[in-house]
């Protein structure tokens, strides 16, 4: 049962993620993008990580892509008359240099001598918020101040100038 | 039953060379970016399930951080696409070819 929620999880995933990159029309990218990501959350869920689980929904699906969305609609750029790179050496490149960066992650991993997972503690948000707040504290705060400087940013680069 | 750490470790793969292959071969600004948190989720997939190899809770620790960073790489990015498209009144990456204007 958990297997086969995984395989569909992840057939789902990798072939949304090709919509996503591939079809002309940048609200079906975005709108298929929130499968991938609604996939890689159910696929946090089966490795025990509850709370990245939730968080991956709350952030990708529901901040992050809502903002994709409301760019593309501000901007309703026209597509562009060819969507893949037209010129033929920089394809082929960038084909095969995406084609070999999963063959050698499949080959590694399959190279790898496999030991059963170690017991440990599970992902739940009361574990993961002690780390938070204990060792990795700096870490928090400093994301803060990450956040205030991004939202500044942004705000300084669609101001219009009077 | 539990599914072994390669599964998700080669589903990374999988989607961190098909978020390459969006950066790579399209031309709209839009999309590299949606390929960027594609190969930004692959890694976190990656990492979240090394950390249940070795039993340990930093790795998600760590997926947190990415997650907020990615928040904040997309903001500055997609602002970055606007201020673009109102000087260009496109989004074709090939036709940013002047650092300055």
């Amino acid at each position: 049962m958990v297997t086969l929620v995984f395989y569909l999880a992840a057939a789902v995933a990798v072939g949304s993620a090709l919509v996503a990159v591939s079809h002309r029309s940048p609200v079906v990218n975005v709108l298929s993008l929130v499968v991938t990501f609604f996939c890689v959350a159910v696929n946090y869920a089966l490795l025990g990580a509850s709370f990245l689980a939730a968080a991956q929904i709350l952030v990708y699906a529901g901040a992050i892509l809502v903002l994709f969305l409301f760019v593309v609609m501000l901007l309703n750029a026209p597509e562009l008359p060819q969507a893949i790179d037209p010129r033929p050496i920089q394809r082929w490149l960038g084909a095969a240099a995406a084609a070999a960066t999963a063959l050698a992650g499949i080959l590694l991993v399959v190279a790898w001598r496999v030991t059963p997972p170690v017991a440990g503690p599970g992902g739940d948000a009361a574990a993961l918020g002690r780390l938070l707040v204990g060792p990795y504290l700096f870490a928090f705060e400093l994301i803060a101040v990450l956040l205030l400087a991004a939202l500044v940013g942004a705000y300084v680069l669609v101001k219009r100038k009077h | 039953m539990a599914i072994p750490t390669t599964h998700f470790v080669i589903l990374a793969a999988l989607l961190f060379a098909v978020g390459a292959a969006g950066v790579l071969l399209r031309r709209s600004g839009i999309s590299i970016l949606l390929g960027i948190e594609i190969m930004l989720n692959a890694a976190n997939l990656a990492l979240v399930a090394f950390g249940r190899q070795h039993g340990q809770l930093d790795a998600q620790v760590f997926v947190f951080f990415v997650m907020a960073v990615a928040a904040a790489e997309v903001v500055v990015g997609l602002a970055l696409l606007v201020a673009v498209f109102r000087r260009l009144r496109s989004i074709d990456v090939d036709r940013l070819n002047a650092l300055r204007w």
